[in-house]
C-alpha cells in the first residue's frame, strides 16, 4: 500500500453554503472524512474526483496536479484514476451486472491497467449476481457490485461517499468487512465519507473531521479522538469515546476477551475471528459511562477502572455536564447529571473510578 | 377505383429522410439544451418550439424568401445544384426539417433530462470521456425517447400539409405528398379517393400514437 498525500487548496462557493478547505492529507489504508450532513464532505470529494467543475484552487495526488486554477489546470474526472463510489450506487440501469463490471474493466484496460474480473467477482461474493439487471438488486447487493467495478477500474485512489447510507443494519454489518478490506483488494487508498462516528472507528485510520464547509481537525483517528469530542458531529449520537485496544487474552469459557487499553485492561464479550495481538476499536457512549470516587463493592459491572479527572464541561443551563477521565494514555468521556457533579465535588486531577456499562466493538451494528 | 401510389411513396420518402436529418440535428442540439446552463438556453428553447404555435403559412412564406434563388441559401443551392430549391424535394425536406424540428429535439431533451447527470457522473467515474459516456450510457439509457422522437417525427412529417403546400406546391412525383393529393382530391369532388387516402392517414397516425404512448407509460410526452 502506497503512502500517497493529496494536498488540497480549494474554495467552491454556492449561494447557500461555501467549501474552504486547505490541508494535507496523508492517505494510507481507510481515510475518513467525517462530519454532520451539509458539511461540505460530499462536495469536497466530487471536487476530488473532478466532479465540481466549478471549484477554484489546487488539488494534487501525490507528484500529480489534477487541479490548478491558477495555471488553468483542471485535469477531467474520467482522466484522475478515480473511482467514485456513489451514495445510491449509479449502476448502469440498462446493463446487467456483468455488464457494469465490463464497462469499468475495459476502459481500465484501455488505460494500460489490469483489472482482474474473477478476483473481484469472488472477493466481494456476486457470483450468483452476474445476470441480473442492476434495477432488480437490492440495497446490499447493489452496494457489493458498486465496489466490484470501483476494484475493476483499477483506481489510484477511491472514493467512497457514504456507502452504508439507506441500508439496515444487517446489510451494513454484511457490507462493512468488504469496505474494510477494500484499500487491499483495491492496491490504493480509500478516502471515505460518514457522517456516522461508528463506521469511521470501524473502517479509517485517518480521519479528516469537517464542519461548515472547513476543516477541523485532520489526523490519525485515535490521535483526533482524544482531542476532540466527535460525537456530537456523528448523526443522532451523543458524546462518546473511541478507544484503540489490543487483545491480551480469549477466554472460551468465560466468552470474554481482556483488552488492553491505556496500560489497563478491558472485558468484552468475545468477537468471532478475533485473535490474540489484534488491534480493535472501541466504542464508548458517553452515557454509558458512571463515575465513583471510591472502589465500588461487588457489582455486575466488569470494567472498572482507576482513572484521573481531567477536563470537566458544564454550563448552568445543561442538566448533564461532560467529564473527560484519563485511564493512562487514553480517554474516556463520562456523561453525568450536574447534580452528580456538585455532589462528588469532582474537580480536575482528581483520582476516581470509571464504571463503563457498555462497551462496544466499532463497527458492531447490533 | 385505385388511387395514385405516387404520394404515398413521396410521403414515405420525405418522412424518413427528414427523420434521419433531424435525428443526427436533433442528438445534439437536445444533449447541448438538457445540460446547459447558458443564458442562452431559454431563447434556444423558444426557437426550436417555434414552430409548434406558428401557422404552416408563416414558415412557408420565410421559407419561400429564404429560397428564392435570388436570397444567400436559394443562390447557394441553385449553384451547388443546378436547380431550384423552392418546388423541389430538397427543399421539402429543408422545410419538413424545420417544422418537425421540436417533435424531434423536446422528446430527446426530456429523455436525456430524465437520464440526469448522475449516470453520466458515473460514467466518467469509470474513465469514460464525455462522447463515450454519451455513446454507451445516454444514448442506450434514452432509447425509448429517441424511438418516440423518430417516430413522432416520422408522423408529423407524413401528416404536414401547409408548408409543403407553399414551399413545394403540386408537382407529381416532386412534391405532391399524400395530404397535398388529398386536398386536390377533395377539390376535385374525388371523393372515393380522398377516402381512401384520408383513412389510411387517419389509421396511420392512429396506430402510430396509440405505440408511442404504449411505449411512454413512464413518462409524459412533451409533445402530443
Amino acid at each position: 500500500m502506497s503512502a500517497d498525500r493529496l494536498s488540497l487548496d480549494i474554495v467552491l462557493a454556492r449561494q447557500t453554503f461555501s467549501l474552504k478547505v486547505r490541508e494535507d492529507v496523508a492517505l494510507e489504508g481507510v481515510t475518513a472524512v467525517f462530519g454532520p450532513s451539509g458539511s461540505g464532505k460530499t462536495t469536497l470529494l466530487r471536487a476530488i474526483a473532478g466532479l465540481e467543475a466549478q471549484g477554484e484552487g489546487r488539488i494534487g495526488f501525490g507528484e500529480t496536479v489534477w487541479q490548478d486554477s491558477a495555471a488553468g489546470v483542471f485535469v477531467p474526472a474520467h482522466q484522475r484514476a478515480v473511482a467514485y463510489v456513489f451514495q445510491d450506487a449509479r449502476l448502469f440501469s440498462h446493463l446487467d451486472v456483468q455488464g457494469n463490471l465490463d464497462f469499468a474493466a475495459k476502459r481500465a484496460r484501455k488505460a494500460g491497467r489490469s483489472p482482474d474480473m474473477g478476483a473481484a467477482i469472488a472477493t466481494f461474493g456476486i457470483e450468483g449476481l452476474l445476470e441480473r439487471r442492476a434495477v432488480s438488486l437490492s440495497g446490499g447487493e447493489s452496494r457489493r457490485v458498486a465496489l466490484a467495478r470501483a476494484v475493476l477500474s483499477c483506481p489510484d485512489l477511491m472514493l467512497l461517499d457514504e456507502p452504508l447510507t439507506g441500508l439496515d443494519r444487517a446489510a451494513r454489518r454484511d457490507i462493512l468487512p468488504f469496505l474494510k478490506s477494500l484499500p487491499e483488494h483495491s492496491g490504493c487508498p480509500v478516502l471515505y465519507v460518514s457522517h456516522d462516528l461508528e463506521e469511521v472507528a470501524a473502517l479509517a485510520s485517518g480521519i479528516v473531521v469537517m464542519e461548515a464547509g472547513r476543516v477541523l481537525a485532520n489526523g490519525p483517528v485515535a490521535e483526533i479522538g482524544r482531542s476532540l469530542d466527535l460525537g456530537p458531529l456523528s448523526e443522532g449520537a451523543g458524546p462518546a469515546s473511541l478507544i484503540e485496544a489490543t487483545v491480551a487474552r480469549i477466554d472460551a469459557d468465560s466468552g470474554l476477551m481482556a483488552l488492553e487499553a491505556g496500560g489497563e485492561t478491558l472485558l468484552l464479550p468475545n468477537v468471532a475471528g478475533a485473535r490474540q495481538g489484534d488491534k480493535l476499536r472501541l466504542f464508548i457512549d458517553a452515557r454509558d459511562v458512571a463515575i465513583a470516587v471510591e472502589r465500588p463493592g461487588p457489582m455486575s459491572i466488569r470494567n472498572v477502572l482507576p482513572a484521573r479527572v481531567g477536563r470537566i464541561v458544564s454550563s448552568d443551563t445543561a442538566a448533564d455536564a461532560l467529564v473527560d477521565l484519563k485511564i493512562g494514555s487514553e480517554l474516556i468521556r463520562a456523561q453525568i447529571t450536574r447534580h452528580a457533579l456538585s455532589e462528588l465535588k469532582l474537580e480536575t486531577g482528581q483520582q476516581v473510578f470509571a464504571l463503563m456499562k457498555s462497551v462496544r466493538l466499532a463497527g458492531d451494528f447490533r | 377505383m385505385m388511387p395514385d401510389l405516387g404520394p404515398v411513396l413521396l410521403s414515405l420518402h420525405l418522412a424518413a429522410v427528414t427523420t434521419v436529418i433531424l435525428l443526427v440535428i436533433g442528438v445534439p442540439l437536445a444533449y447541448w439544451l438538457a445540460t446547459t446552463q447558458a443564458r442562452l438556453k431559454p431563447v434556444v428553447e423558444a426557437v426550436t418550439a417555434l414552430p409548434l404555435v406558428l401557422p404552416p403559412t408563416v414558415i412557408g412564406f420565410y421559407l419561400l424568401i429564404l429560397m428564392n434563388p435570388s436570397a444567400p441559401l436559394g443562390a447557394a443551392w441553385v449553384s451547388l445544384t443546378g436547380g431550384t430549391l423552392s418546388f423541389s424535394f430538397a427543399g421539402l425536406v429543408f422545410a419538413s426539417a424545420i417544422y418537425s424540428l421540436p417533435f424531434m429535439v423536446q422528446p430527446l431533451q426530456s429523455a436525456f433530462e430524465a437520464v440526469g447527470r448522475g449516470p453520466m457522473e458515473a460514467a466518467a467515474a469509470l474513465r469514460a470521456s464525455r462522447l463515450d459516456a454519451i455513446w454507451t450510457v445516454l444514448l442506450p439509457q434514452s432509447a425509448r425517447g429517441i424511438l418516440t422522437a423518430c417516430v413522432l417525427t416520422f408522423a408529423h412529417t407524413i401528416g404536414e400539409f401547409g408548408v409543403v403546400l407553399m414551399v413545394g406546391g403540386n408537382i407529381p412525383e416532386r412534391t405532391r405528398v399524400i395530404s397535398i393529393a388529398i386536398y386536390e382530391h377533395v377539390e376535385s369532388v374525388e371523393y372515393a379517393e380522398a377516402h381512401i387516402l384520408s383513412a389510411g392517414l387517419l389509421v396511420f397516425s392512429f396506430v402510430t400514437l396509440v405505440g408511442v404512448y404504449a411505449l411512454n407509460r413512464s413518462y409524459r410526452l412533451r409533445v402530443s
